[in-house]
């Protein structure tokens, strides 16, 4: 069993020889050879076999050396949706093909699963695989697709077989996003911003070897995949104040203007309430690394979601004159959601989308009444009928 | 070391013991028997409690006689006890082991320790760690004389630690409560399943256990403030339990209740609450134990500030989910609902740990 001193030490022996000021790839390929890219991670394909909690042991050492890393948050589907579906269904030459250039970011990843007509109800969707030879013919259109204008690949979700009920009938697969019959187009939102894509699939023949599982199985497949983007939301150590909060309290002890005793009282709610939720984030990192994740990661995220909106509309509140404005309505496609580097209107609107991405609040109500408290399930009309019947 | 908000093996056996006891000679409907009764409180449950599995003085150092445990030990305790809303003087007992400890003298805790001596401290119950200490008790020629109100479990103790004002200071002093010159009027309680009392003294036999009272008595308020935080844990778990139970067996309009998503999306959002609560009570517990002072206060602020609110919604919600039933004297729900309101106020509203907080991380008023 790899231990933290172990791994120190091969951080340590990894960069005697290489430079960590050289060349960035070559730097970060040469880590994923030695397994010191995700140390739980099998041997050959970037890991070592170690339990998950000791990458932040790995990533320290590295951060300490002024080493580069692989840029985590331009690719966070890669890593945290794509990587471990792979890893799980793939098949040995699709993980050969595909996790080290997803590591290094050399190749960046979106997910094509929700569309137009399949939101929380995924399993809905409508977008048709047709076996053709040894290929899949894919036809419809996806949505909310971040990442879609930088990817390389994308794990797609299609109905493969419209006789079947709904979540029997699909099946999962790898799509080439360069295919020149993927049209991707900037969706433009509320912030301005066209931080996601509308993904138009027309007629893109998809090799059966870029089929993940089973025909048939897209559905399990799918779930796995989202339970590691739960797993992804609730991750992220951080400290005292972090996020919204933080940015709301620096405010009010910078500008002594702001401050009114309602305004107090309310920060000081918001204050409890977020700490509150860190520390239950926290507890749930602590159930992940000793082996028992436990379900707080869904009500960590209602949590949040509830807690930035509040504290976002509560901040232009406090901004008076200044919170009537906005910073710019260009559009423009933003890397990443970065709360706190940003304005306060946009912090505002763009908060608005927190309990509707990644499952909606409610949604994840009925995931923790259902799946956690043991209440009966929603009364559901569309189980064992052919997907083709239902209405639409 | 960084805090560890998980339960540890440890813990979870001593979590197993107490709830054994708990369910044996602690059923609910005989704590409801037992509130109308001249026995308010289960004293020999208490012995068992206290003499079988040693939770009286459990966190008292071993030097001084104790279990040699922390709060960490102690609040999974408090939170089995608040489960069972159960009737015995713990939290006199935290309060008066703490101020002991924190003292540093060993005086009466093997008779704490054993259950045969119950002790509590006179301060008023809704007094919060932080607020200023200003005893209304007075040593005069040796013997104190003055009125504490709202002194918990007041009613079944035998001694009492009483910070008294003299010309040396304030001090702490025990005094034992089948001596003159010491009264005990009861009050009637909103919170059936613990008492208080207020505290007459005239001219009574009092013997020093130290010399400066304040910081003793601000540990033994943070400390039972801490432990109050996981009681209301577990008092807030055993009503979204017993709620989940209920609206699975209660049918209306042809379904079970709990298949109503107006239903399960109150019970999902308390749940997801009582996790959060978890996890600051957690907090509090092992700041207590181990962490600097400045920490442990903030720590049991926010956990006061957050499980106070939360233990009372849960037992609201409880009653309200239950419907016409919740209402009746019969069920017990009545039970957690007076102890959720009550330990609400007790050791300073969540408004008062707020204003704690506004101070500790520079948050400043108007």
């Amino acid at each position: 069993m790899t231990d933290a001193a172990e791994l120190r030490a091969a951080v340590r022996d990894f960069l005697a020889e290489h430079d960590p000021g050289g060349d960035r790839l070559e730097f970060l390929r040469a880590r994923f050879d030695a397994g010191l890219a995700w140390v739980n991670y099998p041997a050959g394909l970037g890991g070592r076999d170690a339990p998950r909690e000791l990458q932040t042991v790995v990533d320290a050492e590295f951060a300490a050396a002024g080493a580069p890393d692989n840029a985590p948050s331009r690719n966070g589907i890669g890593l945290g949706m794509a990587a471990p579906t792979i890893l799980r269904f793939g098949t040995d030459e699709q993980r050969a093909r595909y996790l080290r250039p997803l590591w290094t970011g050399e190749e960046i990843w979106c997910q094509l699963f929700s569309e137009p007509g399949a939101g929380s109800d995924l399993a809905a969707l409508a977008t048709r695989a047709v076996r053709d030879g040894d290929d899949w013919v894919v036809e419809g259109q996806k949505v909310w697709t971040s990442f879609a204008h930088k990817a390389k690949w994308a794990i797609l979700v299609a109905r493969s077989d419209p006789d079947a009920p709904k979540h029997k009938g699909l099946s999962y697969f790898v799509c080439d996003m360069t295919d020149p019959n993927v049209e991707v187009r900037p969706l433009r939102q509320i912030t301005g911003e066209a931080e996601f894509n509308e993904v138009f699939l027309n007629g893109v023949r998809i090799p059966d070897s870029q089929r993940l599982g089973e025909i048939g199985q897209g559905w399990q497949v799918a779930m796995g995949t989202l339970m590691n983007e739960r797993v992804a939301i609730g991750g992220g150590n951080t400290g005292r104040e972090s996020g919204m909060i933080g940015v709301v309290a620096r405010e009010w002890r910078d500008d002594p203007e702001v401050r009114t005793p309602g305004a107090h009282d309310r920060l000081l709610r918001l204050w409890v309430e977020a700490e509150a939720t860190r520390l239950t984030g926290q507890r749930l990192r602590q159930q992940l690394a000793v082996g028992t994740p436990g379900p707080e990661g869904s009500a960590v995220k209602l949590a949040f979601s509830r807690l930035n909106q509040e504290i976002s509309g509560f901040e232009l509140e406090l901004l008076g004159e200044q919170g009537l404005s906005y910073e710019d309505w260009t559009q423009r496609r933003p890397e990443t959601v970065d709360f706190t580097g940003r304005d306060p209107g946009y912090r505002y609107l763009r908060a608005k989308g927190n309990s509707i991405e990644g499952g909606t609040s409610e949604v994840l109500r009925n995931v923790i009444a259902e799946r956690v408290l043991g209440l009966p399930p929603e009364i559901r009309t569309d189980k064992d009928v052919p997907w083709k019947e239902l209405p639409r | 070391m960084s805090t560890d908000l998980l339960y540890t093996e440890v813990e979870e056996d001593l979590r197993s013991a107490v709830r054994r006891v708990l369910r044996d000679r602690c059923e609910v409907s005989s704590v409801l028997a037992r509130c109308e009764s001249d026995e308010p409180y289960d004293l020999a449950l208490w012995r068992t409690l206290a003499g079988e599995l040693g939770v009286a003085a459990l966190a008292v150092p071993e030097e001084l006689g104790g279990g040699g445990a922390g709060v960490r030990e102690l609040a999974v305790v408090a939170e089995e006890l608040g489960r069972a809303v159960a009737p015995v003087p713990f939290l006199g007992t935290v309060l008066a082991t703490a101020a002991l400890t924190a003292a540093g003298s060993a005086d009466p805790i093997a008779e704490i320790g054993a259950g045969t001596l119950v002790t509590t401290l006179a301060v008023g119950l809704t007094t919060a760690p932080s607020a200023p200490i200003s005893p209304a008790v007075r040593v005069e020629g040796g013997t104190l004389t003055g009125t504490v109100t709202a002194v918990v479990d007041l009613e079944v103790a035998d001694r009492v630690l009483v910070p008294a004002t003299g010309p040396d200071g304030t001090g702490l002093y025990i005094v034992d409560t089948a001596d003159s010159g010491v009264g005990r009027t009861p009050v009637t309680p909103l919170d059936l399943t613990r008492r208080f009392g207020t505290l007459d003294l005239t001219g009574a036999q009092a013997r020093l256990v130290a010399a400066d009272a304040t910081p003793v008595l601000r540990r033994a308020l943070l400390t039972a403030a801490g432990v109050l935080a996981a009681e209301q844990v577990g008092l807030a778990q055993h009503s979204l339990d017993s709620t989940v139970e209920y609206v699975q067996t209660r049918y209306q309009f042809g379904r079970r209740i709990g298949s109503f998503q107006a239903v399960k999306h109150r019970l999902a959002d308390l749940w997801s609450g009582v996790s959060t609560a978890r996890a600051t009570s957690r907090n509090a517990a092992d700041a207590l134990t181990g962490g600097d002072a400045g920490e442990a206060e903030l720590a049991v602020a926010l956990g006061q500030a957050y499980c106070s609110d939360l233990a009372v919604l849960a037992a609201e919600e409880s009653l309200q989910l239950h419907g016409g039933i919740g209402m009746t004297w019969e069920h017990p729900i009545h039970l957690y609902l007076g102890r959720a309101k009550s330990a609400q106020l007790t050791f300073g509203t969540p408004e008062r740990h707020r204003a704690r907080i506004a101070e500790l991380v520079d948050l400043p008023g108007v």
